[in-house]
């Protein structure tokens, strides 16, 4: 007898891990998620994203893991004549190397490379390359690709950015719109803020972050900003984290 | 008996604490109360309270000590002083370091491990208050605080203990049922039943009487991981949206 497929969870329902979400050779398994003979179960406590056959948990936690394309806010930790050792916020260090840090020639043997990146220079950065064995390098050959100088940073849930930055952005212009201030979402969840009201556009991310998983969220930061932020277009237009 | 026994741990078919044989203590289970953790959690059977706090993945330092193609599991399971009526010599010991192992090799069979290769995954558990079945709140909580760190798992682990006393069959060991009682056996299952990862026990016992307690314990588990999944729901419940 020939089994049918079925999903058992609706789109963005909480699982936890071990929950079935699927059942059937049908669908097959996502990020967040295993197979056990015939059915898929969670991996993580998250939300149940679905893409045609695809089942994937979003977590609602955990530690930011890179993978090659990520556009990431790194603070450099460490210096060698060649490359930069930065911190990606992740358990895994990453490598950023003369040749990806700039076009121009530099002769190594009479420059000191701290003229383009000293410890404790913070850069929005792009992940070049993963190695199995989380051998992380990033490149600064990428458009988005700069120092970020001054300002402040702060850090959250990286499988919250998506919400942060919104669809095609909204959430995040929302907040420029509403602070004034520069704001770049880098995917491993590091958030940098430069501006007049740095605060309320920080107390905003804290609220995306701890609300992200309940509906009729832009309605509640709408309503946040409107309370206590200037509205209008502000001629401050930074560029935004990758989407 | 040793000294300082009851005269009978059952009495009319109910336990000194007023229980039915299959009767547990009241549980209790809660996830992120460490907010300085990336993942807590704190479990209850009656008087025995474990708190646990997750921290990692996290680089693995000395290097040397880095797996390549996984995480390395590090649990801690320690007894507060003031978890006892007398007070204990804080820090590890013989015991806690039996606990942490086997509790450590519980949950290495659900955890996927080789998710995170070059790291180190750090699991604290503190027996905050002492009546038996320790190592079942401490490993309960343990997978529930895992779970809310964001740690990929196959399951999550439920822990019971059973046990005789006076010749009855029990159900999570309390008191002077543990001191006193004939045997102390705890269990812990993936998925409320799915597998045993777990299984301590002292005491004599028949293979039939040892059928029973096992059975009795899958049930219990069952109980025990619904109160765990519950817990974790009501972590994200849509109750805590700020008043805008």
């Amino acid at each position: 007898m020939e089994k049918k497929s079925e999903l058992l969870v609706k789109e963005r329902q909480l699982v936890a891990p071990g929950d079935a979400v699927a059942r059937g050779l049908d669908y097959l398994p996502g990020a967040g998620c295993y197979r056990k003979n015939t059915d898929i179960k969670s991996k993580l406590l998250g939300l149940v994203r679905l893409k045609d056959r695809v089942v994937g948990v979003v977590p609602l936690s955990g530690v930011y893991v890179p993978k090659p394309g990520d556009g990431i806010i790194a603070t450099v930790s460490d210096m060698q004549s060649t490359f930069w050792i930065l911190d990606i916020n992740s358990p895994y260090d990453a490598l950023l190397q003369l040749g990806e840090a700039t076009a121009e020639y530099i002769d190594i043997a009479k420059t000191d490379i701290s003229i383009y990146f000293d410890i404790g220079d913070v850069v929005y950065a792009k992940v070049l390359s993963v190695s199995r064995s989380k051998n992380v390098t990033l490149t600064m050959n990428d458009y988005r690709a700069k120092k970020l100088i001054g300002g402040r940073i702060m850090k959250v849930t990286p499988s919250k950015v998506p919400r942060i930055i919104g669809k095609e952005g909204s959430m995040i212009e929302l907040i420029k719109n509403y602070t004034g201030c520069h704001i770049v979402v880098g995917q491993n969840g590091v958030v940098w803020l430069k501006g007049s009201n740095e605060a309320l556009a920080a107390k905003t991310v804290l609220m995306i972050e701890r609300e992200a998983h309940i509906r009729g969220l832009t309605d509640r930061v709408t309503a946040m900003l409107k309370a206590e932020g200037t509205p209008g277009p502000v001629e401050a237009r930074a560029e935004e984290g990758g989407v | 008996m040793k000294a300082g026994a009851p005269e009978a741990l059952i009495v009319k078919g109910k336990r000194l604490d007023g229980r039915g044989l299959e009767e547990f203590r009241p549980m209790e289970a809660e996830v992120g109360v460490i907010p300085q953790s990336q993942g807590s959690a704190r479990f209850s059977f009656g008087e025995t309270k474990a708190l646990v706090g997750v921290q990692g993945p996290r680089p693995m330092h000395p290097k040397g000590l880095q797996e390549p193609t996984r995480t390395i599991l590090r649990c801690y399971y320690f007894m507060a002083p003031f978890a006892t009526s007398e007070r204990g010599r804080p820090g590890r010991s013989r015991r806690s370091t039996e606990i942490s192992k086997v509790i450590g090799e519980a949950l290495s069979n659900v955890i996927f491990l080789e998710d995170y290769p070059k790291t180190a995954l750090d699991v604290f558990m503190e027996i905050m208050q002492a009546n038996a079945s320790t190592r079942c709140a401490a490993l309960t909580a343990a997978s529930m605080a895992l779970a809310d760190a964001g740690i990929p798992m196959r399951d999550l682990i439920s822990s019971i203990s059973v046990g005789k006393a006076d010749g009855k069959i029990i159900v999570d060991v309390a008191g002077a049922e543990d001191n006193f009682g004939d045997v102390d056996m705890a269990v812990a299952t993936v998925g409320g039943g799915d597998a045993f990862v777990l299984l301590q026990m002292d005491g004599v016992i028949t293979l039939d009487e040892f059928r029973t307690m096992l059975e009795l314990a899958r049930n219990g588990c069952a109980t025990v991981y619904g109160r765990q999944k519950e817990a974790l729901m009501k972590r994200y419940s849509i109750e805590e949206v700020s008043e805008l």
